[in-house]
């Protein structure tokens, strides 16, 4: 701002900043999109807008939102998890066979997915840094081989039952307010799991994961650990891909298919939210904006009766629309990386 | 040259001593691996895959990527079907509406790649979703007929060769000659390489890239054809098959790199064979299929593995600067421990 600015000038200013953050294809596009949806959604139901009704979107969309919020933490760093609704499938699957419908063996079992999801972390991160296996390819493997061993262990079909205790968190209120109602567990979980990773992007740890998705060789001149980061966000989002299966399962109930295509779903998410695939840019707050958007066009479709067929079609579009436009405003707005074909350390194609 | 040499050399090496472990194996339970039958499986499986690989080279040769090929694959069986509606005389207006319909959408990827600036990965997902729904939506079962003509092409063997394997055979060759001979297929190579510097050097990055997607609709196309004749009818549940992901491992266990500008087509083809002879191996040994999901997972993670140790490698001695006492056309591929302990973490 210089010296010639008046106060009036300053303040259209602020409002251009304001109108650029909300429109400019970054994290604040995603939160206008969202209003826009729920604004759509109260035309057509008014009812939708009371906290019952509002309360239960967000239990529906908590699941979603932890998931957007660990492949944000493998995005941000450069890299992309694929694993991860397989991974939810077979933490379902594991739980509803060790728990049996026991209630003592609940919190044991917990335990247990915990270290299995960190394990599939760490093996996902340690292959993809240290073998330096291609985060896509090493994911993919981990999917197929997950998929393929828990459907050998079962011998093909989902046995067993989850315990009462276990389904809790899916399903169950934490706490009831005055005029609110009900405020389900998985909403706090999913808020917290998202207050946390704020938290975590904001320490230390954090701005070396955005370097390191930025420019992995710069952050590793500067004296980052490269490999132990990214292997870090990797078991972050296992981790998180485990409370995303808790919620799930005890949501949903347990089924073969449980998890199916939820690795795209997260990255849609992540992606609507304007964090960029390549790493080093977008914030969690806008991949959680993102999941919430996701899942608020999948309320509007069905409040428009649009048969379930059609959704993945509209899916797509909006998806492509939402990075091709946030690509414009990026391109137009950032001298780093011209439209031809970005600078020399992240050309748009590099963000694959 | 001699590098790349190398690595489609390794590729093939492996795909010999998979075969000779297989056909151990598989005698050690007192039974054949090439019989007839098994010959027959085996070539037959790869020929799908095939075609959906060597356009699926292209794209990722130019560092880019295509998640829709499963899809398009569907669509086209579907477009096939009811194009020739049974009749012999309209196989070929299936054929043509078929590479019509895939070339378009691999030309809206592209475009969509390279004008809109949107990274291949999020617009061929896009585009798959779009097909998708529109199947979905659209068709609730098989749809069409193909007259019994055009089921040749699935069921017709030439000895122990399918008439498919020969043809994808046939395209992998034109897309060997294609990279190598033609301005666009060297392009290619120029632009995954280094977008930046091929821009700087005169190359319109652009177009590299167009006609990479558009070829790699259009062999998926090829594959739906390959669907439509063996099944009879359009099929739209070929998408949820995963040739999408199939396709990207097979290219990258035949030593291309995922990053663009390495590798060809001559790799890729070994790559899907090493596939369909696991495939065909795990069937003789009668493996559960879903301990052949573990095993495929793991083994193509334990070969780009070894792959990404000889490009670390690589990547310490540029081509144009070899070791002064060694001819570099007679260089043998080095040991992987040799290129690890060389190509440590810098």
């Amino acid at each position: 701002m210089t010296a010639t600015d008046t106060p009036a000038a300053g303040a259209s200013g602020a409002l251009r900043r304001a109108g650029a953050a909300l429109a400019g294809g970054g994290g604040g596009t995603v939160f206008a999109l969202l209003v826009l949806v729920f604004a759509v959604i109260f035309a057509i139901n008014p009812g939708f807008a009371r906290p019952p009704s509002l309360l239960a979107f967000a239990q529906q969309a908590a699941p979603l939102v932890v998931l957007a919020v660990g492949q944000y933490l493998v995005i941000v760093s450069g890299e992309l998890d694929l694993s991860v609704g397989s991974l939810v499938g077979a933490q379902v699957v594991v739980a509803a066979r060790l728990i049996d419908g026991q209630e003592p063996m609940t919190l044991p079992v917990l335990l247990l997915m915990l270290a299995f999801g960190a394990a599939v972390g760490l093996v996902n991160g340690l292959v993809t840094t240290v073998l330096k296996v291609p985060s896509i390819i090493a994911t993919l493997g981990m999917m197929l081989v997950l998929y393929g061993a828990v459907r050998l262990w079962t011998g093909g079909a989902p046995t067993g039952a989850l315990s009462e205790a276990f389904r809790v968190a899916g399903r169950g209120d934490a706490v009831v307010l005055p005029f609110i109602g009900g405020v389900p567990w998985a909403v706090v979980i999913a808020a917290a799991a998202g207050a946390a990773a704020v938290a975590l992007m904001r320490s230390p740890y954090g701005r070396t994961l955005t370097a390191v998705g930025d420019n992995a060789t710069a952050a590793s001149f500067s004296g980052a650990r490269v490999w132990r980061v990214r292997t870090l966000a990797f078991v972050g989002s296992s981790v998180l891909a485990t409370l995303a299966a808790v919620l799930i399962g005890g949501f949903a109930g347990v089924t073969a298919q449980v998890g199916e295509g939820l690795e795209f779903s997260a990255i849609t998410a992540v992606v609507l939210g304007g964090v960029v695939l390549g790493g080093g840019r977008g914030t969690v707050l806008a991949a959680i904006g993102g999941a919430l958007a996701v899942e608020a066009l999948f309320t509007l479709f069905n409040q428009l009766y649009l048969p379930s067929t059609i959704q993945p079609a509209v899916q797509g579009l909006i998806i492509i629309a939402a990075v091709a436009y946030a690509a414009r405003e990026r391109s137009r707005r950032s001298p780093r990386a011209p439209a031809a074909a970005g600078g020399p350390e992240k050309s748009p194609r590099e963000e694959v | 040259m001699s590098l790349r040499l190398g690595t489609t050399g390794l590729v093939y090496v492996a795909l010999a001593a998979i075969l000779a472990a297989g056909a151990a194996l598989a005698a050690a339970r007192g039974q054949d691996l090439f019989t007839t039958a098994n010959t027959v499986d085996l070539l037959t499986r790869s020929s799908l895959l095939g075609f959906v690989a060597i356009g699926q080279t292209l794209v990722i040769l130019c560092r880019s990527l295509d998640l829709s090929v499963g899809y398009v694959m569907a669509l086209s069986s579907v477009v096939a079907a009811t194009a020739m509606a049974g009749q012999t005389s309209r196989i070929w207006l299936g054929v043509a509406a078929v590479v019509v319909v895939a070339g378009l959408i691999g030309l809206a990827n592209g475009l969509i790649v390279t004008r809109l600036g949107v990274n291949a990965f999020i617009t061929t997902l896009g585009m798959g979703l779009i097909i998708k729904g529109y199947l979905d939506t659209r068709y609730k079962g098989p749809a069409g007929e193909v007259p019994a003509e055009f089921q040749l092409f699935g069921y017709t063997r030439i000895g122990v060769v399918p008439l498919s394997f020969a043809v994808m055979a046939a395209v992998a060759v034109l897309a060997v000659v294609f990279l190598r001979r033609t301005r666009t297929g060297v392009h290619m190579y120029a632009v995954g390489g280094d977008a930046e510097v091929a821009r700087m050097s005169g190359v319109r990055a652009d177009r590299p890239l167009l006609a990479a997607h558009v070829l790699c609709s259009v062999t998926a196309g090829l594959a739906g054809l390959l669907i439509a004749s063996r099944f009879g009818t359009g099929s739209t549940l070929v998408y949820s098959s995963g040739y999408e992901l199939e396709s990207i491992a097979a290219v990258v266990l035949g030593g291309t790199y995922l990053l663009g500008g390495r590798g060809g087509v001559g790799g890729t083809v070994a790559g899907v064979l090493i596939l369909a002879t696991l495939d065909t191996v795990f069937n003789v040994l009668g493996v559960d299929p879903f301990f052949k999901d573990v095993l495929r997972g793991a083994i193509v993670i334990a070969a780009v593995a070894l792959y990404a140790r000889r490009q670390v490698d690589r990547a310490a001695t540029p081509p144009r600067f070899p070791a002064p006492s060694r001819v570099p056309l007679l260089r043998p591929p080095r040991p992987p421990e040799a290129a690890a302990r060389r190509g440590g973490r810098p």
